[in-house]
């Protein structure tokens, strides 16, 4: 008894002592390796009398057992310590910059950004996306829109030509996307409902005109639209692009050769410290030119204009895009400087959706 | 289009303010540029007598005044102007007053010790004059306390609007008037054009030496002498309105033509009757004939052109300016007056080839009343024997004014259908008639004919027009646009279009800056880049490096870059998704996305970094960015042909066309030719890439959406590795494509973990390593299995390539 007494408090002294995962080793060898003393202990229950066994066996176990779990618990706490020590001499330093990663610095131009806007509430009111080439026909800019030949209105258009060809037609550069409503109107029967943004051109140049520009045309022809129909687009488009609550538009009655009647639209806005507000203010802006389609352009795309109408309008991508986010010069637009382009620019991921907003 | 208030009043009886007149202005579509109103913005400014004026205690040049405003007690003014004295009547403005002509604000001051509550002015001060020589000084019955502006004369608001084209009758006064008085404004005053009588023959006649062709170019020409006029400068109420709308007087008889002009939208010219000789002919212009202008410029005339001319010489270039020989001075006694009718097209050509532009030429381009030619003469008459004196002749005629009436069948409906806007048939028929417009008929749908004066008029939406125009447009309710069918809206995007898009979000997800340059650039640009076709250079560029559509977005992206780069911004990453020009064919014009890195800016990130990077950006960074455009628009790339060379504007050594198939090229990457560079005056390196997105395949229909079900192999791949030397020249692709045809069905991935030339290695060779993936769906391999697999590896790359394993 005294023995294994004394054993238990000695080896688990030892297990205590140990103070690595070497030294520990060694006392788990000499306590319950082949030939150590709890081993031996063991052994000699095979040679006892029954009785002697049935009393010693317990007591021998009970010894066993708790040296071994001394033990687990011994080697628990140095492979801690020992993961603490390697833990503590591995640092680094986590103020040093990484690199910010393309997704920071990639950027979209605002007219790229702005055109996904303008599709992402065009196609929710159920307009198609129609597209047109940039070097047109003389006919399909001036012509089938109803610009009379040597009309004052086409003189207003510094239109860019190419060289005639041998039959003394000149193609030229498109003035305004309207082109693109006659190729829609001649490859489409109504209802036609399209938008159509893109590249136009004029030769003139100075600090709010470039010589080539954006635009956004609008089109419906069915046979009912009325300019109710179109004021209300237009507002709500507005409301929409801007993500204001409110808009105040005033029509004005204009002149497109296009459209009859025609109206060019002004929006209330207010002028603080150079920044646009709209919704409030005494100040009118133009932002956009619309009309009922002409008879004569229905007629000249073999649509009849007592069966069918429609609107159009037309606006500066641009403009528009300046009047959004406050970009003071246009010319910027084209020159690519990347401060320029990393301020006004937009995030590669900020795609714009009527459910998530336009913006961020 | 220029006019005064008081000039307005002439013709419109109304007591509207300003702000009404230019609210309705807008309302009836004459759109108003500016309101300059001087007795508006000169109210502060009021006529003040000097009480006394004495030498300042503590300056020589200063003075002291008292000064009696009109109001309340005398205020004391310093006063540094060399003319102020006591007794003077002169301009005061009190502490709080914006001087325009300083850009302040004044307030109260103590100027040398000695209080000022105001300021007595200059002329230059309120921006009437630039004469800085002293305070205005007025005459003694100058009503103190009176608003100068107003009392001066400055009183008359000016009113500018922008005529669109289709208006030409509202550049004439009266038919602003009749606008605004068909807008409820007041009540038009209608000319009452006595005919006049002639006292004698008129001695100079007229003949229109025309073809039948050519008869359009004057229809009308009517003209009359009046002699024994006493020209000189016209009264001053003539004078100051053509002033006040920014016109120069002449004389008396010149003068009326301009006052015409500006009325009655009726351009006439005065000859001098004794420096016309003989009879006036109008014809073309004769090749080699020229004439001085009044302008004091000398034109020449080629066939195209109309004049008119007398036995010597053209007097006048038809509709367009007089010549200086035959024009009217203070000196004429006898004067011929001309009112005719010019071809609107004729007129704007001539004007614009000659690069004349006046107010009569204004008018006739856009057209002038026809019904007007006679009384405009008759009016004209009238004024300069009002002005002048003088005894008129008959008129001459040659030719007469074109009946250009018509009738429009006309559905009151009509309205409705375009606008949404229900209006009573009265009202619409008060707009028409109030605008002059003849309404027969009654019932739903009726008759109208259309003024002289409205050419632009041709059919029912022009009506709709002026009858909506006249109610209001604000009168027109904004109704929701219904959708077309009722459900959740389709898709509207084609292919292209989507496609487009997402390439610009992929590539500025890869760290690109999108850019967004001119269509088209320099002649040897587009040349050195495959394009300069004839077809495609512009006529009339708006400068010479602008001139040719581009064929490719990468000369204005290397440029682009160039700028930046002289900037001290040189690591740029830019790319352009932008239309190319292939022809002037409606079907030659391609979408293409491209980009281009410079310097560091490789796609991990810019420049010199602690982590090791900082190396130059090279021509495989452009393929990976070509390629990852690819895979994000879901392009499969497996049929995808890596060329080596691409286009000659790139390094041969450093670049290769994509393709799809032997024809379907669709782009290329590399490095940018130092030839190239040279000529668009940038410097690298520079790599890029540009791909036709038309060019790419399709997406194929599928019935469902369902992607293909997932097969996964319960046994665990195992990867070999091998290092070949092989020739330098190899392709590195095709070893690893040999590496996979070596057993298709066992090999699932091979990929190439190192290259190496160098020292360790023969000359002229290189190692490349390859990782081979092997995975079976049967089974797990054996070690026999595998080697044989990798036996077939090596004996394939022996035979392809001459590879070797490295030992």
């Amino acid at each position: 008894m005294t023995d294994i007494r004394t054993l238990e408090h000695d080896t688990l002294a030892a297990i205590a002592a140990a103070n690595d995962e070497a030294s520990l080793d060694a006392v788990r060898i000499a306590a319950l390796g082949k030939a150590g003393s709890v081993s031996g202990l063991l052994k000699s229950l095979g040679g006892m009398a029954p009785d002697e066994r049935k009393e010693q066996g317990p007591l021998i176990n009970g010894l066993r057992d708790r040296v071994s779990a001394a033990m687990a618990l011994r080697k628990q706490a140095l492979t801690d310590a020992a993961l603490n020590a390697r833990l503590a001499s591995e640092r680094i330093d986590v103020s040093l910059p990484v690199r910010e990663g393309p997704e920071a610095c990639g950027r979209l131009h605002p007219i790229s950004q702005v055109i996904d806007e303008i599709t992402a509430i065009f196609g929710d009111m159920g307009f198609s996306i129609a597209e047109g080439p940039d070097v047109e026909t003389d006919d399909l800019n001036f012509t089938k829109l109803n610009f009379p030949e040597g009309h004052p209105a086409r003189e207003m258009h510094d239109t860019f030509f190419f060289a005639p060809d041998k039959g003394g037609k000149r193609k030229l550069l498109r003035t305004h996307t309207s082109p693109v409503q006659v190729r829609t109107m001649l490859a489409q029967q109504p209802p036609i409902r399209v938008i159509c943004p893109g590249r136009t051109y004029r030769c003139d140049s100075d600090q709010t005109h470039t010589p080539m520009f954006h635009q956004v045309e609008g089109l419906v022809i069915d046979k009912g639209s009325h300019m109710g129909h179109l004021k209300w687009i237009l507002q709500e488009f507005c409301k929409a692009f801007f993500e204001v609550r409110d808009v105040t538009m005033r029509f004005r009655p204009s002149f497109f050769p296009f459209t009859e009647p025609s109206v060019e639209v002004d929006i209330q806005c207010s002028r603080k410290g150079g920044e646009i507000r709209f919704g409030e203010g005494e100040d009118w802006l133009e932002i956009l030119g619309c009309g009922m389609v002409h008879p004569n352009v229905l007629r000249n795309v073999g649509i009849d204009p007592d069966v069918y109408q429609g609107f159009a309008w037309g606006m500066g991508i641009d403009r528009i895009a300046m009047l959004k986010y406050g970009m003071p010069d246009l010319r910027p637009f084209f020159e690519a400087d990347v401060r320029w382009l990393q301020h006004y620019g937009f995030r590669p991921l900020d795609f714009p959706t009527l459910a998530g907003g336009l913006s961020v | 289009m220029k006019f005064t208030l008081s000039w307005l009043k002439n013709h419109l009886d109304t007591s509207a303010s300003v702000d009404a007149i230019c609210e309705a202005l807008n309302k009836v579509g004459l759109e108003v540029e500016g309101v300059e109103d001087k007795a508006r913005t000169l109210s502060a400014f009021t006529i003040a007598h000097v009480i006394e004026a004495k030498q300042h205690p503590n300056a020589d040049r200063l003075r002291v005044c008292m000064v009696d405003t009109g109001v309340g007690e005398p205020v004391q003014v310093v006063c540094g102007a060399p003319n102020a004295r006591t007794g003077m009547k002169s301009v005061f403005s009190p502490p709080g007053t914006y001087i325009p002509g300083k850009d302040i604000t004044l307030g109260k001051g103590v100027i040398r010790g000695v209080e000022s509550n105001g300021m007595l002015c200059s002329a230059a001060e309120l921006e009437l004059s630039t004469d800085h020589d002293g305070i205005i000084d007025l005459p003694d019955d100058a009503p103190l306390g009176a608003s100068y502006a107003q009392w001066a004369g400055f009183g008359d608001p000016v009113i500018e609007i922008a005529v669109t084209p289709n208006r030409a009758d509202a550049l004439g006064i009266h038919g602003i008037a009749r606008d605004l008085a068909a807008a409820g404004l007041g009540e038009l005053r209608h000319v009452n054009v006595r005919p006049v009588k002639g006292a004698f023959r008129c001695p100079v006649s007229v003949i229109l030496d025309f073809d039948v062709l050519d008869r359009h170019l004057c229809p009308a020409f009517a003209m009359r002498l009046i002699r024994g006029v006493r020209n000189g400068p016209s009264p001053d109420w003539v004078q100051a309105r053509l002033k006040a709308i920014g016109l120069r007087p002449i004389n008396a008889l010149v003068d009326v033509t301009n006052f015409m002009t500006f009325a009655m939208n009726r351009p006439l010219h005065v000859f001098d009757a004794a420096k016309v000789h003989g009879d006036m002919v109008v014809r073309r212009a004769r090749a080699g004939e020229s004439m001085v202008a009044l302008d004091g410029k000398t034109y020449s005339f080629s066939n195209d052109h109309v004049v008119i001319c007398d036995d010597r010489s053209v007097e006048s270039l038809a509709g367009i300016m007089g010549g200086e020989a035959s024009g009217c001075s203070e000196a004429t006694t006898d004067v011929l007056v001309e009112s005719a009718l010019w071809d609107p097209l004729t007129t704007a050509r001539t004007g614009r080839a000659l690069g004349i532009n006046s107010d009569a030429r204004y008018r006739f381009e856009r057209g002038v009343d026809p019904e007007f030619c006679l009384p405009g003469l008759d009016l004209a008459t009238q004024m300069i024997i009002d002005l002048c004196g003088g005894e008129a002749s008959e008129a001459v005629v040659a030719g007469a004014p074109p009946d250009t009436s018509r009738l429009i069948e006309f559905p009151w409906s009509e309205v409705r259908r375009l606008t949404g806007l229900s209006l009573p048939v009265p009202e619409m028929k008060l707009a028409l008639t109030s605008l002059g417009f003849h309404v027969s008929g009654t019932g739903d749908r009726v008759r109208v004919s259309p003024p002289s004066w409205r050419g632009d008029i041709e059919g029912k939406a022009d009506l709709v027009e002026e009858i909506v125009r006249i109610a209001g447009l604000d009168r027109v309710d904004a109704i929701p646009f219904p959708r077309l069918v009722d459900e959740v809206p389709k898709p509207v995007l084609t292919v292209l279009q989507k496609r487009t898009r997402l390439a610009k979000r992929t590539l500025a997800a890869r760290g690109l800056v999108e850019a967004v340059t001119w269509s088209f650039i320099a002649r040897d640009e587009a040349v050195h880049f495959g394009g300069g076709k004839p077809e495609l250079a512009l006529a009339n560029p708006i400068a010479s490096d602008l001139s040719d559509m581009r064929p490719s977005l990468l000369p204005g992206l290397i440029k682009a870059a160039q700028r930046n780069a002289d900037r001290s911004f040189g690591d740029v990453a830019l790319f352009e998704v932008g239309q190319v020009f292939l022809g002037d064919g409606e079907d030659d014009q391609r979408m293409a996305a491209a980009a281009i890195r410079r310097g560091t800016a490789r796609p991990a990130g810019v420049g010199r970094h602690w982590d090791g990077a900082g190396q130059e950006i090279s021509a495989l960074d452009a393929k990976q960015d070509a390629l990852a455009l690819l895979a994000s628009l879901g392009i499969a790339t497996g049929g995808l042909q890596v060329m080596p060379g691409g286009p000659h504007w790139m390094h041969p050594g450093r670049s290769a066309t994509l393709q799809f198939g032997p024809k379907g090229s669709v782009g290329a990457f590399g490095e940018i030719h130092p030839r190239t560079l040279k000529l668009l005056d940038a410097k690298g390196p520079l790599v890029g890439f540009e791909i036709i997105l038309d060019g790419l395949p399709m997406p194929k229909a599928k019935p469902t959406k369902m992607k293909p079900r997932l097969k996964l192999s319960d046994f665990q791949p195992v990867t070999r590795d091998f290092a070949f030397v092989v020739d330098a020249k190899t392709a590195a692709g095709d070893m690893v494509k040999t590496a996979a045809g070596a057993d298709r069905a066992l090999i699932s991935d091979v990929s190439v973990f190192d290259v190496y030339e160098g020292d360790k290695i023969e000359a002229g060779k290189k190692s490349v390593a390859l990782a081979v993936t092997l995975q079976s769906t049967e089974k797990t391999l054996t070690e026999a299995e595998i080697d044989a697999v990798g036996g077939k590896i090596v004996a394939e790359m022996a035979k392809r390539y001459g590879a070797s394993l490295r030992g």
